[in-house]
């Protein structure tokens, strides 16, 4: 091109304008299309977040509210203590599912039939009476009484409150019956339904019953496995970053354990999960679902990043601090200890941060060492069978009914929340640390 | 519970060695701590290593041989009769034993023999226990009078502790070592156990995945049977729809980000990026079986399609998704190590932006962009709970991406969270499958950071 003009002649009809100013503007044009690819495949990824998080929350929401009814209760007493001998051990053992039962066949005096009548009790939490018996174990002086009481409805008219269930389509497809609508209807009109925050979501561990099921058991376990997580590769990456940057010859050896660090940073989730299968549970013979192995797994897994982290944060510190401690006389391990990792520990830090944060969403592995089991108990130590969120999630993922849908988000917000104010706290920590030297 | 408690003493048996350590050399010194080789708190760390050190390793180490020799003596302890003939109802047994002693359900009735090696179980773990107790405490007691005794005003204190922590600095440094060993060991003998029962070249080349295998030697119909090319096929082409989508997006914004975008654009797209790759992955499974599938097969179906509900690209989209920032930052950082003496001689010609971007800075960054899509590949492969959710179960060996096909990771997983014993082919094949996962990312990635490597090199 170059040699073309340079040999051309300056003269208006050989240069032809007109083509020349063409070929500029297709080049401009190229130009301007280039970079709108650029910007539109941001937007894309921001767009897929945008849609991605949005969802999330849309479905999500409303598990944050329960559905209660009211109902007028009748404590009959000849129902819950017919001996009449007023001991607390037989309000403790009466049949309050009975008693609710019992009190709907009463609210509803019009409905007759068994099946109707099975419905009807479908109106409300099978697990309801738990609550009216710890009710009236805290107060025996309502046996005999009558009270108009908020009873947590069932899932499926939770779903029909908050605007899940479709009216229009034929009553064959929807899990509410027309009858049941009707019902609803008078309640409603009534005033009789109402919906608040739902404090069970925060405070009660799984369950079979979508109204009933909660993250304490996970959230719980997922603490208990990151502190495990934490106590082990912690202390062993800072280690092993103070080893490798600070004292470790430069050979073959060394280089090993370096080719070696990043390629487990690289090694997928499961294949650290098969290694806790057959190393912790076969050969060593460590409990099955517990936070103790999940944590051991799961700070194999961090330990790279964390090596990496703290390398670079050693390798950051300037080496005439080093070679000041030295020149007064500081021993090696000195000038390490008492000025090379205090001036490194804000990288350090926000590096462990952000592999704890990683550990907190892994679920892979843990499905290997059978932390997927169901359990309805709040984990009390680092051997019992325990779930964490992300597994949780998974649970209610797969489970059919359309509550768990609602309750899937919510834990999924839940977990994201937790992982924003993470990452939130090591953007600070690099913020109000960062240093120039 | 109790080892945890057992650990909390020899810490605590460590902090009162620090302080007897510490008096010690003083008392050593006569109060002039001048006359001391190293500073009293050296003497003080000296012997709290030397209590605390010892017991722990003890513990550990009783900890992990504990089980396996009191399983040895209450099974060479048991009554004859019902000695188990073949391995696998030997762990059978012994895991009901294990069972009936923590009060967890059983496979079997407990008969009186059964019931009297659980008793015998029960008073062995008791008895190893508090010979721990015993053995551990005393080794630490032990350390203590011993380091103690070491303690003179000549002894050099900063020396041995500065070795010791040296020692385990390296100890610690090894760790990463170690765990591949695990790794590559835990996966090959597992799956030499399952290519004792499948031939190699049949799970490698064989077409046909139906894992079932009978559980009763009578049973018909569930043979299993373990060719695994149809997993490989449905991973390849899950990555193959995920590369689509992360590749041109990833790169592209790469671009945009280094060479176009001005710092406050920047400062706000790149951790948005970031954010892509900081949520879980159970996370976009949800969101890929919830939301996109929906939604793929709703277009699927509008323009007369027959999509799967679980299709693979409904899995591989949302695959890709998630991979963007890898291929973004990754391409991000070789695009901006290319000189700018490179790209001042293109503009110098009268190139635009966009012909030097495409004719000097992508061809000499294609090492390092090769790189990083090879690792942003290998971690498409590995990738397991978007696949779990979102792709099916099914083994289809087709290339068609409105169908469901299952995956490695896939297979994994449905495979070992299951009700099967641990020693079936079934179970045994996952390990295999994992052996297959490990190798293939471990190339990957060993070539991806050695072309990323020897790229950076040229210009540094």
């Amino acid at each position: 091109m170059t040699d073309a003009i340079m040999n051309s002649k300056p003269s208006t009809e050989v240069r032809r304008p007109v083509a020349s100013e063409e070929r500029l503007r297709k080049r401009y044009a190229a130009e301007r299309r280039f970079r709108l690819y650029g910007l539109c495949s941001i937007f894309a990824a921001g767009l897929m977040l945008i849609f991605l998080v949005g969802s999330i929350a849309g479905t999500g929401w409303s598990a944050f509210l329960q559905t209660y009814v009211q109902l007028s209760i009748h404590f009959d007493p000849e129902y819950l203590d017919p001996a009449g001998t007023g001991d607390p051990e037989q309000l403790r053992t009466a049949d309050y599912g009975g008693l609710m039962k019992k009190n709907l066949r009463d609210n509803f005096p019009e409905v007759t039939g068994r099946k109707d009548k099975r419905k009807l009790y479908n109106f409300i939490s099978p697990n309801a009476g738990f609550d009216l018996r710890s009710m009236l174990i805290e107060n025996p002086s309502l046996v005999g009484t009558t009270q108009d009481l908020w009873i947590k409805a069932s899932d499926d008219i939770d779903m029909l409150t908050k605007g899940y269930v479709d009216r229009t389509v034929p009553e064959s497809d929807r899990r509410v019956t027309d009858m049941e609508l009707a019902w609803y209807d008078k309640l409603d009109n009534a005033g009789k339904v109402k919906s608040s925050f739902n404090t069970d979501f925060f405070l009660k561990a799984d369950s079979r019953e979508p109204e009933e099921a909660g993250i304490l058991g996970a959230v719980t376990g997922s603490a208990l496995t990151l502190l495990i997580t934490l106590l082990l590769s912690f202390p062993v990456g800072v280690m092993a970053a103070v080893y490798l940057e600070e004292f470790a010859p430069k050979n073959k050896w060394t280089d090993l354990i370096e080719v070696n660090i990043n390629n487990l940073a690289a090694v997928p989730s499961i294949v650290f999960g098969l290694l806790g299968l057959a190393m912790f549970l076969n050969f060593f013979g460590f409990p099955r679902s517990a936070p103790l192995v999940g944590g051991m797994v799961l700070a194999l897994m961090t330990l790279p990043t964390i090596i990496i982290a703290a390398r670079s944060a050693l390798k950051a510190v300037p080496p005439s601090i080093r070679e000041a401690a030295l020149g007064l006389g500081a021993s090696p391990l000195q000038v390490v200890t008492h000025h090379v990792l205090p001036l490194a520990m804000p990288g350090i830090l926000t590096g462990t941060i952000i592999g704890m944060a990683q550990a907190l969403g892994e679920t892979a592995p843990l499905l290997m060492i059978g932390m997927i089991a169901f359990i309805v108990d709040v984990p009390g130590g680092f051997t019992d069978p325990a779930t964490v969120l992300p597994v949780q999630i998974y649970l209610w993922a797969d489970s059919p009914e359309r509550a768990f849908v609602e309750r899937t988000s919510a834990a999924i917000m839940v977990l994201l929340a937790f992982l924003i104010f993470m990452n939130f706290v090591a953007v600070l920590l690099r913020k109000k640390f960062e240093r120039r030297w | 519970m109790n080892s945890f408690f057992l650990i909390l003493v020899v810490i605590g048996l460590s902090v009162a060695g620090y302080a007897v350590g510490r008096a010690r050399s003083v008392i050593a010194a006569a109060g002039d701590v001048r006359i001391l080789h190293s500073l009293p708190s050296y003497y003080g760390m000296f012997v709290a290593l030397g209590c605390g050190l010892p017991a722990i390793l003890l513990l550990a180490l009783w900890l992990i041989i504990q089980p396996q020799i009191v399983d040895n003596m209450v099974m060479s302890g048991l009554d004859p009769s019902i000695m188990p003939t073949n391995p696998d109802e030997y762990s059978l047994l012994l895991t009901d034993i294990h069972n009936l002693s923590s009060g967890n359900a059983v496979s079997r009735e407990a008969s009186p023999a059964i019931q009297a090696a659980t008793d015998r179980y029960v008073a062995l773990q008791s008895i190893g226990f508090w010979s721990m107790v015993a053995a551990v405490v005393c080794v630490a007691l032990g350390g203590l009078a011993w380091s103690r005794s070491q303690v003179s005003s000549t002894f050099r204190a900063r020396n041995a502790v500065e070795g010791i922590i040296r020692a385990l600095l390296i100890i610690c440094s090894m760790i990463a070592i170690l765990t591949t060993v695990g790794i590559v060991l835990s996966l090959i003998f597992e799956s030499l156990r399952f290519f004792a029962r499948v031939p190699f070249f049949e799970f490698l080349f064989g077409i046909h995945w139906s894992p079932q295998t009978a559980i009763r030697a009578e049973q018909v119909g569930a043979s299993g049977s373990f060719g695994a090319v149809p997993l490989f096929a449905g991973t390849m082409l899950i990555t193959l729809i995920a590369m689509l989508v992360a590749g041109p997006i990833g790169l592209l914004s790469a671009i945009y980000m280094a060479e176009y975008a001005n710092p406050k654009f920047r400062a706000f797209a790149k951790p948005m990026l970031e954010v892509l790759a900081g949520i879980p992955t159970v996370v976009y499974g949800f969101f890929a079986a919830l939301t996109v599938a929906p939604l793929i097969r709703g277009w699927g179906e509008s323009i007369g399609l027959d999509v799967a509900s679980e299709s693979a690209l409904a899995a591989g989209v949302v695959m890709g998704i998630m991979i963007i920032p890898f291929v973004s930052s990754l391409s991000d950082d070789v695009i901006n190590s290319v000189p700018q003496s490179l790209r001042d001689g293109s503009y110098g010609l009268g190139a635009t932006k966009s012909e030097t971007i495409r004719n000097v800075i992508i061809p000499a960054a294609l090492p390092g962009i090769v790189g990083a899509f090879l690792l942003a590949i290998s971690r498409a492969i590995g990738e397991t709970m978007i696949v779990v959710m979102a792709a099916g179960l099914a083994a289809n060996l087709t290339a068609n991406p409105l169908e469901a096909v299952t995956t490695v990771t896939v297979q994994i997983v449905t495979l070992l969270v299951g009700d099967q014993e641990f020693d079936s082919a079934k179970t045994l094949a996952a390990f295999a499958l994992g052996l297959v996962l490990f190798f293939v990312t471990l190339g990957l990635n060993v070539i991806a950071l050695r072309v990323v490597r020897k790229y950076r090199e040229k210009y540094d």
